[in-house]
């Protein structure tokens, strides 16, 4: 079966004062429909670059997407006009971001925000929007939220504009679902009730996911798949499972080892990533991971890995084997 | 030597702590019409070279306690007493030389100061304001010694504060707090704004640096998981009071406030084969306002196991045997 979306080689990038920032570089992963997958990546890896390019949300100048595809139900997003792009947006494809309060007007109503894919995408009059919002505010669990229609943003809580921005994304039924960093800014009660919520609502819609994170634990709980970012690439991905248990690329391994976790040993040091990412317009010739690597080897200076498969879909883009001296960090 | 009493001797006592702001209305003449109880009879005690975690969702009082403590805000009731002197009233002159023993590590250590001023100059600043060190040559061998003490080169002290990634940043900020040599650090939130791979190595900094230089602690965060690493004892805060408050063993592994109980379900755990099988309870709801905090136990909005009295009577902190005290009717 066809994957409901296949990113090939997307590479965008941006210009600056500083020269030309690799902010995504020759990615490439697949999503299928129903399915969860995470990208995950310290600040700066190109996460959110790679999420508004697949909206093609780039701002131009000083952004550009110079090469790659990618293939949405079998239909290349890069080769679509403006107008037809416009036309998937909110409708077969939607995004969460991470700051509702930047992505709702405080001046409109919650209702009136919510409903507007649906008169934009169905032609649905003003009323029958606005009546579909109450339906959607309800589902997303909005207490009382026939009458909330009528509230504005301000007049919600952080947790209750995040699951106005899910009802929104869910207006139109779409087929994938980009959430990115969509609770970061909220506190860890909440966060854990908005993304079980959005788990179980694009369980129920068949809607696959891409979401967004930075938090190792988030992946393990909601996440099938797995695609780790660095430095604007992908360096390993596969299954959940699989990566956590089987961490093949240094990097990965290293962020394992390097958080600690509420069920850890306790008086065990920290075994940090020494050193910090690199300029992305300064990358090295090689491996833009090689000066942080334990187990860098002198070809690693002057070539680029590329993902190769280590068995299963599970794929690294690294030189060394695992097995050639690496601990396993448990 | 230290004689054993003193040793034993708490650093910091924390009694009942109030900071209450005022809410002010109205056009021409502004008067006060309701109050915020930031921080409403917080308790705890700190010895020397121990660390207390303290947790707790946005608005809780963290940073409050925390400013209080140094005396950055006027405290509405209870007591502050650091090494045995009773600190609440003190001015700011009385407070000149408490400070140079007390110092507050930030989560953005630059975020007010200007990017443009040199390493050396910034933390040579608290040296000048405190009037130690009269020379600058014996300033900027200090500046120097210390950045080395944080795992920086002795020789960034000539850079600009703009030129620093997030975790040097951090270590110049801790560098700056170190500068006086103080015995108690109040860190708010040091690591929180951290990519992973840095926040370990600032976490290793703070530990390590506590068994060099036998520094306590009062380490605030969000991230439960960071604070059960580097603390001894936790205390877990809800709208201005302590909830639970005990060793991390006892805390993690015996959680017995449903607040506390609530927030540890809610972290993740990095591992899918046993977040598959963790029970999914989320706690419903989100924190009420601080400026109308609910009557009775302030967690009976959200609390699965509320009853009655829970909605009329505000349960005490109960000391439930073994250091940790809850406060909770049914715990
Ligand atoms: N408008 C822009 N102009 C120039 N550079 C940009 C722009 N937007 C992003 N970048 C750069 O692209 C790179 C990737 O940024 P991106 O926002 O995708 O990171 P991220 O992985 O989402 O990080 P975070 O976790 O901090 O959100 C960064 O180096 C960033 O500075
Ligand atoms: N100067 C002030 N004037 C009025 N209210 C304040 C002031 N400072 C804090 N507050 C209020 O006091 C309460 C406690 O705030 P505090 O900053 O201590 O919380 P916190 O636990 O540190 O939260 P966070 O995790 O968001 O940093 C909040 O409701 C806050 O809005
Ligand atoms: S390719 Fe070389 S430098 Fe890069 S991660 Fe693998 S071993 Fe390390
Ligand atoms: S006192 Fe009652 S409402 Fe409060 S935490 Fe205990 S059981 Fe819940
Ligand atoms: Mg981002
Ligand atoms: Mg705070």
């Amino acid at each position: 079966m066809a994957k409901l979306l296949e990113v090939r080689n997307l590479t965008t990038r941006f210009r600056t004062e500083r020269g030309a920032v690799m902010a995504v570089d020759d990615v490439s992963f697949e999503v299928d429909a129903g399915e969860t997958l995470a990208i995950v990546g310290e600040s700066g890896s190109g996460k959110s670059v790679t999420a508004l390019s697949l909206m093609r949300l780039i701002p131009n100048p000083p952004g550009e997407i110079v090469a790659g595809s990618i293939l949405f139900e079998g239909q290349d997003l890069l080769k679509l006009s403006d107008a037809e792009m416009q036309a998937v947006r909110g409708d077969r494809i939607a995004m969460i971001f991470q700051e509702p309060m930047t992505s709702l007007n405080p001046s409109l109503t919650v209702g009136l925000q919510v409903g507007e894919p649906v008169q934009l995408h169905r032609g649905a009059s003003w009323k029958a929007a606005f009546a579909k919002a109450g339906e959607l505010l309800s589902r997303v669990r909005i207490p009382d939220a026939k009458a909330r229609v009528e509230a504005y943003p301000h007049q919600f809580s952080g947790g209750m504009r995040q699951r106005a921005m899910i009802a929104m994304a869910l207006a139109c039924q779409p087929k994938l679902i980009i959430a990115d960093e969509p609770t970061t800014a909220l506190d860890v009660t909440v966060q854990s009730q908005i993304l079980s919520l959005l788990k179980e609502l694009t369980r129920e819609t068949g809607a696959a996911l891409i979401l967004i994170t930075h938090d190792l634990g988030v992946v393990a709980r909601y996440a099938d798949r797995v695609s780790v970012m660095y430095a604007g690439r992908v360096v390993e991905t596969g299954t959940a499972r699989e990566i956590y248990k089987k961490p093949q690329h240094p990097y990965t391994r290293g962020l394992m080892a390097c958080v600690p976790r509420l069920d850890g040993a306790l008086g065990d040091r920290l075994v940090p990533i020494e050193g910090s990412p690199p300029d992305l317009t300064r990358l090295p010739p090689g491996c833009a991971f090689a000066p942080r690597c334990s187990v860098a080897q002198p070809g690693c200076l002057t070539a680029r890995p590329v993902l190769e498969d280590v068995g299963g879909g599970h794929r690294k883009a690294c030189f060394v084997a695992v097995d050639s001296g690496v601990p396993v960090h448990a | 030597m230290l004689d054993a009493n003193v040793a034993d001797a708490p650093l910091l006592v924390v009694e009942d702590l109030k900071v209450h702001f005022p809410v002010m209305a109205g056009t021409l003449f502004q008067k006060q019409v309701a109050s915020v109880k930031a921080v409403d009879g917080v308790s705890f005690t700190l010895k020397r070279g121990e660390t207390l975690g303290l947790v707790g969702e946005s608005g809780c009082g963290k940073s409050t306690t925390g400013l209080a403590i140094l005396r950055m805000l006027d405290i509405t009731g209870g007591r502050v007493v650091f090494d045995g002197q009773d600190i609440t009233r003190h001015d700011r002159a009385a407070m000149r030389p408490i400070r140079k023993r007390m110092q507050m590590v930030y989560q953005d250590p630059f975020g007010s100061l200007n990017p443009r001023m040199k390493v050396v100059d910034l933390i040579a600043e608290p040296m000048i304001v405190h009037d130690i060190l009269p020379n600058f040559a014996a300033r900027s061998d200090r500046a120097r010694e210390l950045l080395a003490l944080v795992g920086l080169r002795p020789d960034m002290a000539d850079r600009y504060i703009h030129e620093f990634s997030g975790g040097q940043r951090q270590r110049i900020g801790v560098a700056r707090a170190l500068a006086m040599s103080p015995e108690l650090l109040i860190c708010d939130e040091p690591v929180s704004a951290l990519d992973v791979s840095i926040q370990a190595q600032i976490v290793n900094l703070f530990q390590d640096l506590q068994q060099t230089l036998g520094l306590t602690y009062v380490f605030v965060a969000h991230d439960l998981a960071v604070v059960r690493h580097i603390s001894d004892r936790i205390a877990v805060m809800y709208l201005g009071r302590i909830v639970e408050i005990a060793d991390r063993e006892t805390l993690y592994k015996r959680p017995q406030h449903p607040y506390t109980q609530a927030l540890l379900a809610a972290v993740p755990i990095p591992d899918p084969e046993i977040e598959a099988m963790r029970p999914q309870v989320a706690v419903s709801g989100e924190v009420p306002s601080a400026l109308r905090p609910p009557p009775g136990c302030r967690f009976h909005t959200r609390c699965p196991r509320a009853t009655d009295v829970c909605r009329v009577d505000e349960p005490a902190l109960r000391d439930l045997g073994g250091g940790q005290m809850v406060s909770c009717h049914h715990a």
